[in-house]
């Protein structure tokens, strides 16, 4: 039984639906016209204005510092968290995976806004800080169920066998174990990463004077002007995001 | 067996810990700081009080409330209503097909999710294309807004929560029997039959998480009717992000949350429900069923 007409057309629509705003966007990137209605000709000039904007590579710098440090620390949670709801079965991991589950769930506006809470009751300055600690919390449940997901189809007869020729635990958790599952753990941090450099919400409730990240200033251009630069720095990301995804594909392909 | 217990205390401490710490205490410090009374320099103040949940009931609430609720019905309705196609597409596609179609499908979800809303903002701004379009064609006149209504804000919420739809529809799909629909119509059963008899049923579990993995979201959006929306359309996000910013009472801004948490509750016990009887997590499994 072949599908019919109308998934194949709804398909068709849905992708026109999803790149349609986005191409307008990038083709409007290059339009000399301040205000996109009409088309004035070819022009760079909008990513040249880009690249003189010192905001803009301060507000990276924030975004890379606090993407690389949430990363990190939350593949080191996310994993221990993993491992530990593998591994029991007891109440305490009930509550755990509560724990863990629950900020995937969660709208990021109620995160945010006990977050700010928290901090204010905690008199912690509002900064870099406060937007990392909030990132590491949410990134550790990504990472979490990620790797739990690995695990899930992990061989542990892999481990036994290590064990019964004479390893260590320490030994096979090392040599047999996290080689085998850093693919898994990786995969997490990636995705720990991108959610991180593309977090908003979280991150405008906790942000304090200075600590300008990246969404949080295209936040400020589109609200108070300068569009036309949002346009280039689109193209840019979209470029950027294309070349990850393209070099992931073909490293995954290569691997299997 | 001491030993073990003492092991899995050490394995679950850190993530147990952070998460207590950051996520389990300020979830339940909104609920407490709604009872307090808002401190005229934008802090909380001392004491407790009823008064902020009874401005609650000022009749802009209930509108508000309302818009909320109904908007992220709408957007779920409509994103299961296009991704049921179009997962199922993806999904009897041939095999080398499939992960290119996803891959499609999920690449423009990884662009900045302003820039999204921001692209929807220059289709529909009324020197914008659309507009232009709309009227060359006689479909809009001069006056026609485009955006600043609910109409927008339930376009980008379906534009944004679609993949998260079409991702476990899509996935469901895949693993599907599709030996049943042809045992269906041999049996005698219309195509369109077979579809909502054995087709649906078979795949009800990636259509609930679908369903939710919509909804909730959209009941806490704030950015999209924040930069869509107008005064009129405004969602339950929006007022608490405007207690907190502009008000600065964080009192209000909390009774707010935590009713927006009520809200959203309610769904999640539903996740919860399906997936202790489920399989997904290991912890949550009932031991009797473990092997």
């Amino acid at each position: 039984m072949k599908p019919g007409r109308i998934p194949r057309a709804t398909l068709i629509l849905v992708l026109l639906f999803f790149y349609g705003p986005i191409l307008i966007l990038a083709v409007s990137s290059f339009n000399a016209s301040r205000f996109g209605g009409s088309w004035d000709g070819f022009s760079l000039r909008w990513y040249r204005q880009l690249f003189h904007d010192r905001a803009v590579w301060d507000a990276l710098r924030n975004t890379l510092i606090v993407a690389l440090v949430s990363t990190t620390a939350a593949m080191g949670l996310g994993t221990t968290a993993a491992f530990a709801l593998h591994r029991y079965r007891s109440r305490l991991q009930l509550w755990h995976y509560g724990l863990v589950y629950a900020p995937l769930v969660i709208p990021d506006i109620l995160m945010g806004m006990s977050l700010l809470l928290f901090f204010v009751s905690l008199r912690l300055p509002l900064g870099l800080l406060s937007i990392t600690l909030a990132h590491i919390t949410f990134c550790i449940s990504y990472v979490a169920m990620v790797v739990l997901a690995r695990l899930q189809d992990f061989d542990f007869s892999l481990i036994e066998a290590a064990l019964d020729l004479g390893a260590s635990r320490w030994t096979a958790i090392r040599h047999v174990l996290l080689p085998l599952l850093a693919p898994g753990v990786l995969a997490g941090g990636l995705l720990a990463f991108t959610l991180s450099v593309d977090d908003f919400v979280i991150t405008f409730f906790v942000a304090g004077p200075g600590s300008t990240t990246l969404p949080i200033y295209i936040y400020s251009m589109i609200k108070h002007g300068s569009p036309p630069m949002i346009n280039a720095l689109s193209v840019i990301l979209l470029a950027l995001t294309f070349i990850v995804v393209m070099l992931s594909q073909h490293l995954t392909e290569k691997r299997t | 067996m001491k030993r073990g217990r003492r092991a899995e205390f050490w394995i679950t401490g850190p993530s147990f810990g952070w998460l207590l710490l950051w996520f389990g205490l300020p979830t339940l410090a909104v609920f407490l700081v709604s009872f307090r009374p808002a401190d005229p320099f934008g802090g909380i103040g001392a004491g407790w009080t009823w008064a902020t949940w009874r401005s609650l009931s000022n009749p802009n609430y209930p509108a508000i409330i309302w818009r909320t609720v109904w908007l992220s019905v709408a957007a779920t309705a409509l994103c299961l209503l296009l991704a049921l196609p179009a997962g199922y597409y993806v999904a009897r596609a041939p095999r080398r097909w499939r992960n290119r179609l996803m891959l499609l499908i999920v690449i423009p979800f990884w662009t900045n999710f302003l820039i999204r809303i921001f692209a929807w903002k220059v289709l529909l701004h009324p020197e914008g294309l659309l507009k232009q379009a709309g009227m060359a064609l006689g479909l809009f006149t001069p006056e026609t807004q485009l955006m600043y209504h609910a109409g927008a804000i339930l376009l980008v919420l379906v534009y944004t929560y679609l993949p998260f739809a079409l991702l476990p529809i899509y996935a469901a799909a895949e693993r599907f029997d599709y030996a049943l629909l042809e045992a269906a119509c041999d049996l005698g059963s219309s195509r369109l039959g077979a579809f909502y008899r054995v087709f649906l049923p078979g795949i009800r579990r990636g259509l609930t998480t679908a369903a939710l993995m919509v909804f909730i979201p959209a009941l806490g959006s704030y950015v999209i009717p924040d930069l869509m929306g107008g005064a009129s359309s405004e969602m339950i996000g929006n007022k608490i992000a405007q207690r907190t910013f502009v008000d600065r009472n964080l009192p209000h801004a909390s009774a707010l949350s935590a009713l927006l948490s009520l809200t959203v509750l309610i769904p999640m016990i539903l996740i919860l429900y399906h997936r202790v009887r489920g399989s997904a997590p290991p912890a949550l499994r009932p031991t009797e069923t473990a092997p």
